[in-house]
């Protein structure tokens, strides 16, 4: 749509634009352009001097065993993250969204999380979890489990999967709850009239027809769990124990700023970049898509 | 629709009802917990009743902070969180709806390239340019400051496309009645633009305060003096070391403030906050 144009201005609608433009240029575009420069960059033992180096950096990432392992760790985080959060959130939507009493209440005790930071929640969760004193924690001891997050990684990546999950039911549930009654109720009924029972509406209209919130969930989990779970890692586990809850983003937080390795951790930064940039593409040709039918 | 399952009715309310306890759960521990005493804590397993230690606790932590861990005023960060989400709330809003109208109001070289430029931030989330942007505003003396804490994410793209989607949709009749009767650009803005904008600008409001707010990894970065923790860094920063050695009490009550200011938006602005996020994906 485009719109005639009404003001005819020299100089008004760039001033108009210089705050935004001001902001994004110092703190986006700069800092992203010196990511990818020091990227090429190798710094000596003592930070004196660079050598420019090409994608050295990136080639020393491809055969370092610590990064490939912490990307398996983000992919199995991100699935796991997104399935569990997602799956929930629409078995909790479809039932609120059947005219049931108390709905309206329901949906308020559900979406409160969503107001809630990563790294509390995931504070939150810790306490329960607490291999000595948490209720849970205390529990599972009980039963036999040898629990303690501390030590044994594939427990704390546990913890930190359902941290992140927790928090994240809220916001899949809106959109989910959202998607659900834009769908047109004569459909569903027609297929009550021919008999097909809940589950069957479900899968073969509901489902199907649910597919574009699915799919912009998808890419908006995906972005998630990527980034904005650093709160929830930093939080209980800080990457540990022995790394094993290290993912990709507080990978470049600890390289970069813990342990002071500049090139490495900007290649790492480079490399995310473009993950990031796949995912908006994949999320703004879905928006495309979207307003053409 | 017409039809009566019993049986799937019940099923409903039993998802639904364990749906709410899940969430819910963490959040009633963690409030029995910030009233209880530290001994009645580690006594395992915790009371599940709420004890007559709040006053006490949240006394301590908003005057004083824990003892063990930082030392810094809860009271402090909660005010440096406030400024925090209102400073990145209204200056998104403030920068973001002047930049869109610039965009869909006026015809000018380079628009659309502008636009994009806005746009391509999207891409550029603080947790890829950690280290950049910290040097940056290093560089620029904002470490420690509430300058540094909000400049550097007050750039919006989500807000710029939003305000622009909704601009689009104002009928042109209107700017050439106003352009007829002689009214300049920001006169049209003052009395046509801002007003039909204002509930767009309330569900932004709900949610980049939340955003604010809930911010992490920036300020963990670029504040090194307690005072100017925010409520969210503070929480982390009282748990020390082992299980027991953490005033847990004092925790729970820190964490309880951190999250209730954010919570209570959400709930009284239910309406506006699910307009608002539902719209940002169109």
């Amino acid at each position: 749509m485009r719109r005639r144009a009404v003001f005819d201005n020299k100089v008004l609608p760039y001033a108009l634009l210089t705050p935004q433009l001001l902001v994004t240029l110092v703190f986006f575009f700069w800092p992203a352009g010196q990511a990818v420069y020091q990227s090429l960059l190798l710094q000596d033992a003592f930070g004196l001097r660079q050598r420019f180096v090409w994608f050295e950096n990136f080639q020393a990432l491809a055969r370092d065993p610590l990064y490939l392992d912490s990307a398996g760790r983000t992919l199995v985080f991100t699935v796991s993250v997104t399935a569990l959060s997602m799956s929930l959130a629409l078995l909790f939507a479809v039932m609120a969204d059947r005219k049931i009493r108390g709905a309206t209440a329901y949906k308020t005790l559900l979406i409160w999380p969503y107001a809630v930071a990563p790294a509390v929640a995931a504070v939150l969760l810790l306490f329960i979890f607490l291999p000595s004193i948490g209720l849970l924690g205390q529990a599972l001891r009980r039963m036999g489990v040898a629990w303690d997050y501390k030590l044994n990684g594939t427990q704390a990546m546990l913890l930190v999967i359902l941290a992140a999950a927790w928090k994240q039911i809220s916001y899949n549930f809106l959109f989910f709850l959202a998607g659900l009654q834009s769908i047109e109720k004569p459909v569903i009924e027609a297929a009550a009239i021919d008999g097909a029972g809940p589950g069957r509406r479900f899968w073969s209209i509901v489902f199907p027809l649910l597919s574009p919130t699915t799919f912009f969930l998808l890419v908006v989990n995906i972005v998630y769990a990527f980034f904005d779970t650093f709160g929830v890692i930093d939080a209980t586990t800080e990457g540990g124990p022995a790394g094993a809850t290290q993912t990709l983003v507080y990978k470049v937080y600890h390289d970069g700023v813990k342990a002071a390795d500049l090139g490495g951790s900007s290649s790492q930064s480079a490399i995310l970049m473009f993950i990031v940039i796949v995912l908006t593409v994949a999320q703004f040709r879905f928006v495309e898509r979207k307003v053409q039918y | 629709m017409v039809e009566n399952r019993p049986w799937l009715t019940f099923f409903s309310h039993a998802v639904l009802i364990g749906g709410v306890l899940v969430v819910a759960f963490p959040l009633y521990v963690t409030f029995v917990a910030s009233t209880l005493t530290l001994e009645q804590i580690l006594s395992v397993p915790m009371p599940l009743i709420p004890g007559d230690q709040l006053l006490h606790n949240y006394g301590q932590v908003l005057a004083a902070g824990s003892s063990r861990g930082s030392a810094a005023p809860v009271g402090v960060m909660l005010g440096n969180s406030l400024v925090m989400a209102l400073s990145i709330a209204v200056g998104k809003i403030a920068i973001s709806i002047i930049a869109s109208f610039a965009i869909v109001f006026f015809r000018f070289p380079l628009r659309n390239f502008f636009f994009w430029m806005i746009f391509v931030t999207l891409m550029l989330p603080v947790e890829v340019r950690i280290i950049p942007t910290f040097k940056v505003v290093s560089d620029l003396g904002m470490l420690n400051t509430y300058a540094g804490l909000t400049l550097p994410l007050i750039a919006s793209a989500t807000a710029t496309f939003l305000f622009r989607q909704f601009f689009l949709t104002i009928p042109d009749e209107l700017a050439e009645a106003a352009r007829i009767d002689g009214a300049g650009p920001m006169r049209f803005f003052k009395d046509v633009v801002l007003p039909l904008s204002k509930t767009s600008m309330a569900a932004l409001f709900v949610i980049q305060f939340i955003y604010g707010w809930n911010q992490y990894l920036w300020p963990l970065l670029i504040t090194t003096d307690e005072s100017m923790y925010t409520a969210v860094i503070g929480i982390k920063r009282m748990i020390v070391g082992g299980d027991a050695a953490t005033e847990w009490n004092l925790v729970m009550a820190t964490a309880m403030l951190a999250l209730l200011p954010p919570a209570l938006v959400v709930l009284l602005m239910q309406k506006w906050f699910v307009k608002g996020l539902v719209e940002q994906e169109k």
